[in-house]
């Protein structure tokens, strides 16, 4: 391997854990009202966290041009969120508190976060419940007026503030008409169903961005004095995911090749409630809310290859898994868990539905215990979207679930202030690494990507441009115009291979073998192998993909031709990671590291610390660097749910 | 199952458009009604043809990108579900399908089944949302929301703003979008201040788009994958009426 270069100081600031992040605001430096004005940020992405930044900082009074590539900011795929927002509010007056929630936390990614990182967000999050409730966001509440709490995985306090299972769109809304707002009053220009294709960085600082305008083809050069990537997860990687068709990694992908340090790639959340698999025709999997958790309960038959119907199988025939394994948390255990142990009764032959490669989640009781209504008004359009979907009414027949890809704790490495290993690079919401360590909790993806956007990154650039001081530069320059013309060579290149093979193949034999080997299982030899073929499959793609169709129009086979051959490139760096990482940990189960009783087992002693990687270069291996992880406030400590 | 496709084509904005048949074969019950494009569109490919375009992203009937008349009618056959959500189950083995574009003149054709909505979010611009710059809130639990006011506002907010309701009007309307924003905000106590110059502001903007007029034939509320009531385009009226009596500043 070469030799590391980045610098990696998290920027933490001192004092106590509850004063550093008043402490940072007080101490880093501001920029004059009228001058911020003189500032364009470019923010990719209009998510939660993009939506909020971009808001704000126009707000603020900042120059934005905001950049997306569905055909209105409001689509973003922080709107397809379910179950809830966790917040610290303590309404329920159930023992929550910030140290509480920040504790949780760090517990629940098995103790592989920043625990300065966490803490902010652990008080961010009551903020955040406020500023959404100013801006109408109709979340749920009691007969008084007051507002409604649930639970969710991994905690034993209700802290989760929802609005039906429709939490992701409401919040998203939210900031979405902050957003439309700000275009309206002029201080954002909104660039929707348009993609970033490189990152510009001059002088060692990010500058601009090169963007494809995906209804014209027409491929154009931003600058600006700061650059926000919001562009979200990677989950995408795997083919088969929760996530939309064109969620995807191009823009921290692209970022990455210009020196942007990429951590704990091989981080990834496989969500236990979701709609098996049906056939392979399949184009994405639907998530059923870890909400469901508080009223279904997880079981599947006592042995092996049973066939009878569910309602067949007497009580003392079932195995309600979850319940016996983890007696304090039962079906309320954490994501990475709950998804291992369903994978694990699979595995014994125990599984149901047609496929094998399912478990019960079942209301029966509930709908006893609190009548058809209750659970209709809980969960109602989550039913029906099952429904929808499996043709199957969970009023009186048990769900079928099983886990599948939903959340990359992974993404581009950012310090305290979410700045990147580029100057002037900010990354915030799922496509950084930040808070979530090694798994994330249910209820925490949303809570991140709003503190991100509407409190950290608003006040973090204001300190980057104002202790920096940055030339003009314009898309003049020459660092545009070549990274110009190396996206029209990339484009000419896809578009002149002319093969036999559909872009989609190729997307679906890179998700098998990331499912297979660097999935929710990872063992040394599967993911050498799994590195072997990747390796092949790019070669074959760019020999032998047929993209059909000019540059010059609407080409969504284009589109997705660019996304795969970056997929085909970051699946390598997650197994890669995957392959380093030989410790198990949240979401990274290396069956080579697992305690008599097959939970997780860390190696604090050689793992406890960030994994960097640095591009090397193409065809040369990426360099890996170390952030090591300080628990000054938690002690470290087997993780146990039981 | 085997199916007979008629599918509008169209190379761009301002170009002649056409439907054009195609044989679907091997299409089972469960894929939806998108995975049933995705393996023409596969096809398509093989045969070194160009794939249809269509616009699509959650399919999981919420974040309202996908749209598509079907055999007439928007979103096609299965009431109070997005085209992503429908399911193939719904169709006969043999059955021939009609596949068209949202048709309004609001929303010009941008290639064969993609249309252009940002009329939509202009009208979100000009009043959609409640004045409340990050930073300024109280908290959360001094502002009472009756439960009552809360659910129907979510019914409101429920809209995923496809345009659908636009697409399924006789007059190419946007009352049903306009009205469930209205209603959503209008609900609300922390939406009060603006409510009647919200009111104001997004009817004149409707009407600056080009949309029709409502004449509650109640097309919008039948199409709508989110079954969002007819009775939100009553509150946006009763708004708008007293905004205008009352000479409200827009």
């Amino acid at each position: 391997m070469g030799e590391m270069t980045f610098r990696l100081d998290a920027h933490v600031p001192g004092g106590p854990l509850a004063e550093k992040w008043n402490r940072n605001r007080f101490e880093m430096k501001l920029v004059n009202p009228a001058n911020k004005r003189k500032n364009t940020i470019i923010v990719v992405g209009s998510g939660l966290a993009g939506g909020a930044a971009a808001a704000t900082m126009s707000e603020l009074g900042y120059n934005v041009k905001c950049f997306c590539f569905q055909d209105s900011p409001r689509r973003a795929h922080s709107i397809a969120a379910q179950g809830g927002i966790n917040a610290a509010k303590n309404y329920q007056n159930d023992g929550d508190s910030i140290y509480r929630l920040f504790y949780d936390t760090v517990k629940g990614g098995d103790f592989r976060s920043r625990e300065a990182n966490v803490y902010r967000l652990a008080e961010l999050s009551v903020n955040i419940i406020d500023q959404c409730v100013a801006q109408g966001v109709p979340f749920a509440r009691e007969y008084g007026g007051l507002l409604a709490n649930r639970s969710f995985g991994g905690a034993q306090v209700s802290r989760t503030f929802y609005a039906r299972g429709q939490t992701g769109q409401q919040l998203l809304l939210g900031a979405y008409q902050a957003l439309e707002r700000q275009i309206q009053r002029g201080g954002v220009t909104m660039y929707p169903r348009t993609e970033m294709l490189d990152l510009v960085v001059i002088d060692g600082k990010a500058r601009g961005i090169i963007t494809r305008n995906l209804v014209t083809g027409t491929v154009e050069s931003h600058a600006a004095e700061a650059v926000v990537l919001a562009t979200g997860g990677y989950g995408n990687v795997f083919y088969l995911s929760t996530n939309a068709q064109g969620s995807n990694a191009t823009a921290i992908w692209r970022a990455y090749k210009r020196g942007a340090g990429f951590a704990n790639p091989c981080f990834t959340q496989i969500h236990p409630t979701c709609i098996p698999v049906s056939g392979h025709y399949q184009s994405k999997l639907t998530l059923m809310s870890e909400s469901l958790r508080n009223d279904g309960r997880v079981w599947v038959p006592r042995k092996a290859d049973d066939k009878r119907r569910p309602t067949e199988i007497p009580e003392n025939e079932r195995d309600y898994f979850l319940e016996r394994k983890y007696p304090s948390f039962g079906n309320l255990a954490p994501r990475d868990i709950a998804s291992r142990a369903a994978k694990e009764v699979c595995d014994e032959g125990r599984g149901v539905g047609e496929t094998g490669l399912g478990v019960y989640l079942d209301f029966a009781d509930a709908i006893k215990r609190l009548g058809a209504d209750v659970i209709r008004e809980r969960y109602g359009n989550l039913f029906e979207m099952y429904e929808r979907i499996t043709d199957e009414n969970p009023y009186r027949t048990p769900m079928r679930i099983y886990p599948a890809v939903h959340y990359t704790m992974g993404g581009l490495w950012v310090d305290y202030n979410l700045k990147g290993t580029i100057e002037g690079l900010h990354v915030a919401g799922e496509a950084n690494f930040s808070d979530h360590g090694a798994n994330r909790l249910g209820a925490s993806a949303l809570m991140q990507g709003l503190a991100d956007g509407y409190f950290v990154i608003p006040s973090t650039i204001g300190h980057y441009l104002g202790s920096n001081k940055l030339e003009k530069v314009t898309t003049e320059h020459p660092a545009f115009k070549s990274a110009e013309a190396q996206v029209a060579e990339n484009t000419r290149k896809l578009l002149s291979i002319s093969g036999k093979r559909t872009v989609a193949s190729f997307h679906r034999e890179l998700g098998k073998i990331m499912w297979d080997y660097c999935g929710m299982s990872r063992n040394e030899a599967g993911l050498k192998t799994a590195l072997e073929k990747i390796a092949r499959l790019r070669a074959e793609f760019w020999r032998d993909v047929n993209v059909p169709g000019s540059d010059a129009e609407l080409n969504q086979a284009l589109e997705r031709a660019g996304r795969v051959a970056d997929f085909l490139e970051l699946g390598e760096l997650m197994c890669i990671d995957a392959l380093h990482r030989r410790e198990s940990c949240g979401g990274h189960f290396r069956e080579e590291s697992q305690t008599p009783d097959g939970e997780a087992l860390r190696d604090d002693e050689h793992f406890t610390y960030v994994a960097v990687w640095e591009y090397a270069g193409e065809g040369k291996d990426p360099i890996l660097n170390k952030e090591p992880l300080v628990f000054e406030n938690v002690k470290l400590s087997q993780r146990s749910y039981k | 199952m085997r199916l007979t496709l008629h599918v509008w084509r169209q190379d761009g904005v301002d170009r002649p458009g056409k439907m054009v048949k195609y044989e679907a074969n091997d299409i089972k019950p469960d894929m939806s009604f998108l995975e049933m494009l995705d393996v023409v569109n596969e096809g398509l490919t093989e045969r070194g043809e160009v794939p249809i375009a269509f616009d699509h992203d959650c399919r999981e009937g919420i974040c309202g990108m996908c749209s598509l008349m079907i055999n007439g009618v928007a979103h096609g056959p299965m009431k109070g579900t997005a085209t992503c959500q429908l399911h193939m189950r719904s169709f006969k083995d043999g059955d021939t399908i009609y596949i068209e574009p949202w048709r309004a003149r609001s929303f010009p054709v941008i290639k064969d089944l993609v249309v252009d909505r940002s009329a939509l979010d202009r009208i979100i611009q000009a009043g959609g949302f409640i004045t409340a710059n990050t930073g300024g809130a109280r908290d959360a639990n001094e502002i009472l929301v009756p439960k009552e006011s809360a659910d129907d506002a979510m019914d409101a907010a429920a809209c995923i703003a496809c345009g659908a309701c636009v697409a399924a009007c006789p007059n190419a309307s946007a009352s049903l979008f306009t009205g469930a924003k209205i209603s959503h905000l209008g609900l609300l106590p922390q939406g009060q201040p603006e409510r009647y110059r919200r009111a104001l502001k997004m009817v004149e903007q409707m009407e600056l788009e080009d949309f029709g007029s409502c004449t509650l034939h109640g097309e919008c509320q039948e199409a709508c994958p989110k079954e969002i009531s007819i009775d939100t385009i009553t509150r946006m009226n009763r708004d708008f009426i007293r905004a205008s009596l009352l000479g409200t500043r827009a």
